[in-house]
């Protein structure tokens, strides 16, 4: 009969083949006295540097494949196995209580792993995998029993486990095994963070797995959504044989055009840049070869912790930014704190209307202490890359200028306190305030580019609440009004000699994108897994086609309206 | 003895690998270290107590170091416990 189970989808891909069970060698030693303590203790030793051994040899093989990088998983390891915590008290443990290394061990072992596992951070409690992988390999050579790997797999094969060791992920022979399915885990397990740069499917989690899955009954797994299906049905089959083609298809193309340039059908180059909010989302930027990073969300620096974060930290963190993009453009947003977001540290008084309150921009500058702290941080690490710097929410000019001159302020210090500050920092601002967008002339002559933050724009041209669900009617992003306000931004900046960006949603979505690029948007600024799909839509449109539409757009009355051309003629090709 | 305190900003915190590098680097000197979260205090030249220890990203750390070249030690040990390694 066919089974159904989820899990979390911890590494993209689909998979179908036989289960291969697998079971971790969980050894249950008895307790035995013993006399002779040296004995005992050199027997221990023993099969610590056998373990030791192995251990390298698993690291060497993990540096050849996937990278020095990947491989110091296992030299942790190797301090594991010489950790005093573990080794000297199993030593001190046989001694003291005359006891067998197998039972000494498996105590000292248990004691450290439930330590972990009692710890409030999911990333730590996992650590407790490691322990018991190294802890597992000097207990086989112990006891002369082979410690269970799954090498030696000879066809297809989905794995299926409890958890997989940090080693067992390392081994996996990728010529027969397609993916694999955990009962335990999280998407930041170690064996998660390898099956992703193995490209190996992996749903991890699912519960009760073991009970359900026979050894050999043939399982799909669908691991972008996270689904595991046993003993399929023959149509279940077949859907999921055809869906796996498309996706490997799909992702195959996809893959290709991650190294391509932005390039519209008629050789119009944009920039396709991505929307981060913390040093985490890098990899996925790099992944999907995005042209730069168009908005880095620094409140998420400030949020969950006890104080404000110092300039130190900051500096570590952009510059660790900076250098991961390799000169391509980096735009930081100076914090854009209020509105719906809180920091649990800064007593900020109630107002009744917060979005159209004291946030962003108009705290900094009522707390120049917490602004100058984050300028002086962008500042230093500027010359670790190709930095720009962008205010939120400003509304009039009195607001830019004051920003600016406690950056030169600021600037002016550093350069005089002897610190290296980059030439070739842009300075620009968010256009979110349907007054800045109106003004867009004025503001050109005092900035370096624009980034329209379509979300508040919307917000605040139509009046409505973004978190209210009875006016959620009114976001509209194809509205005319909102489009007109799009295009007056884009044309002062171009009248002004510079660059225009987006970084609302509204730069991904694939109806908005071809009104963009025919309204002349210089930067589109998405969630990275949009980049690759905006790239290949681009590539497929014309933009001196799209201009003359985008015209005729801004001349309709309704949303709908606007989104029936851009389908009519997106079809019409 | 001279201490200073820390706050962990490595999104991950400080798992196996990050771990491994302090301890390494603690290892070479002379002096004792010590952390301390909360109420608990570990020795920095064990991986396993660290870990233990459990250092999330936003957690504050005491750094102690104490005997022959300690400012070197707090100097080099305190950078690692603000930095951001690689995943």
């Amino acid at each position: 009969m066919t089974e159904y189970l989820t899990g979390v989808a911890a590494s993209p891909g689909i998979a179908i083949a036989k289960a291969f069970k697998f079971a971790s060698t969980e050894f249950r030693p008895e307790k035995e006295t013993i006399t002779d303590i040296e004995t005992e203790t050199d027997r221990f030793r023993q099969a610590v540097e056998k373990a030791k051994l192995e251990v390298d040899a698993i690291r060497q093989m993990t540096e050849e494949k996937l990278g020095a990088q990947k491989a110091e998983i296992f030299e942790a390891h190797l301090f594991l196995l010489m950790d005093p915590d573990l080794i000297d008290n199993t030593i001190d443990k046989i001694a003291d209580e005359q006891i067998n290394a197998e039972y000494a061990l498996h105590e000292i072992t248990n004691a450290i792993v439930d330590m972990l596992q009692e710890m409030d951070n999911e990333m730590l409690r996992e650590r407790a995998a490691d322990v018991k992988d190294v802890s597992g390999r000097v207990m086989a050579h112990l006891t002369g029993k082979p410690y269970a790997t799954l090498t030696g797999i000879s066809e297809e094969t989905i794995i299926v486990a409890n958890d997989l060791t940090p080693s067992d992920t390392a081994q996996l022979d990728l010529n027969y095994i397609r993916g694999f399915v955990t009962e335990i885990g999280s998407r930041t397990s170690h064996s998660a963070i390898m099956a992703r740069s193995l490209e190996l499917p992996a749903v991890v989690g699912a519960q009760t797995l073991l009970d359900r899955v026979t050894d050999g009954a043939i399982i799909i797994m669908d691991a972008n959504e996270g689904k595991v299906i046993i003993d399929p049905s023959e149509q279940e089959l077949a859907a999921y044989q055809e869906k796996k083609i498309r996706y490997e298809e799909r992702r195959a193309q996809l893959k290709k055009l991650a190294t391509q340039a932005s390039v519209s059908a008629d050789g119009v180059h944009v920039e396709l840049a991505a929307n981060i909010g913390s040093v985490e989302d890098v990899a996925k930027v790099l992944e999907n070869g995005a042209d730069g990073v168009g908005l880095f969300r620094t409140e998420f620096i400030y949020m969950g912790r006890k104080s404000f974060p110092t300039e130190e930290e900051q500096v570590q963190i952009y510059k660790h930014v900076l250098e991961k993009l390799n000169g391509k453009r980096v735009v930081i947003r100076t914090l854009d704190i209020g509105g719906d977001k809180e920091l649990d540290y800064l007593e900020l008084p109630k107002e009744s209307n917060p979005f159209l309150g004291l946030r962003a921009l108009r705290f900094c500058l009522t707390r120049e202490d917490v602004f100058r702290t984050q300028l002086r941080a962008l500042l230093r690490a500027s010359t670790a890359g190709k930095l720009n710097i962008m205010f939120p929410m400003i509304a009039v000019l009195s607001e830019l200028r004051e920003a600016k001159r406690i950056l030169e302020e600021e600037k002016a210090k550093l350069i005089a306190e002897g610190v290296a500050v980059s030439d070739d920092i842009e300075v620009g601002m968010m256009i979110e305030i349907p007054a800045a967008a109106l003004n867009a002339d004025a503001f050109a002559k005092e900035v370096d580019f624009f980034s329209i933050g379509t979300n508040d724009l919307i917000q605040y041209t139509m009046a409505a609440d973004r978190m209210n669900e009875a006016v959620s009617y009114l976001y509209q992003p194809y509205h005319p009004s909102i489009l007109r306000l799009v295009q007056l931004v884009i044309s002062a900046a171009k009248r002004a000699g510079k660059w225009s960006g987006m970084c609302g949603e509204m730069a991904g979505d694939q109806i908005a994108i071809p009104l963009l690029l025919g309204l002349g948007l210089d930067e589109f600024s998405m969630s990275a897994s949009s980049i690759l799909p905006a790239r290949e839509q681009i590539s497929q449109l014309s933009q001196a086609e799209w201009k003359s539409i985008a015209e005729e757009a801004l001349q309709l009355g309704t949303q709908e309206e606007v989104k029936q051309l851009v389908e009519q003629r997106s079809a019409s090709r | 003895m001279i201490s200073q305190t820390y706050t962990i900003i490595h999104p991950q915190g400080f798992h196996a690998r990050p771990t491994k590098i302090f301890v390494q680097a603690a290892s070479q000197y002379p002096c004792k270290v010590s952390l301390t979260k909360g109420e608990k205090k570990v020795n920095g030249k064990s991986s396993l107590s660290l870990l233990t220890l459990g250092l999330a990203q936003g957690d504050e750390v005491l750094l102690e170091v104490d005997g022959e070249r300690e400012e070197e030690a707090l100097k080099e040990l305190g950078a690692l416990l603000t930095q951001i390694f690689e995943e």
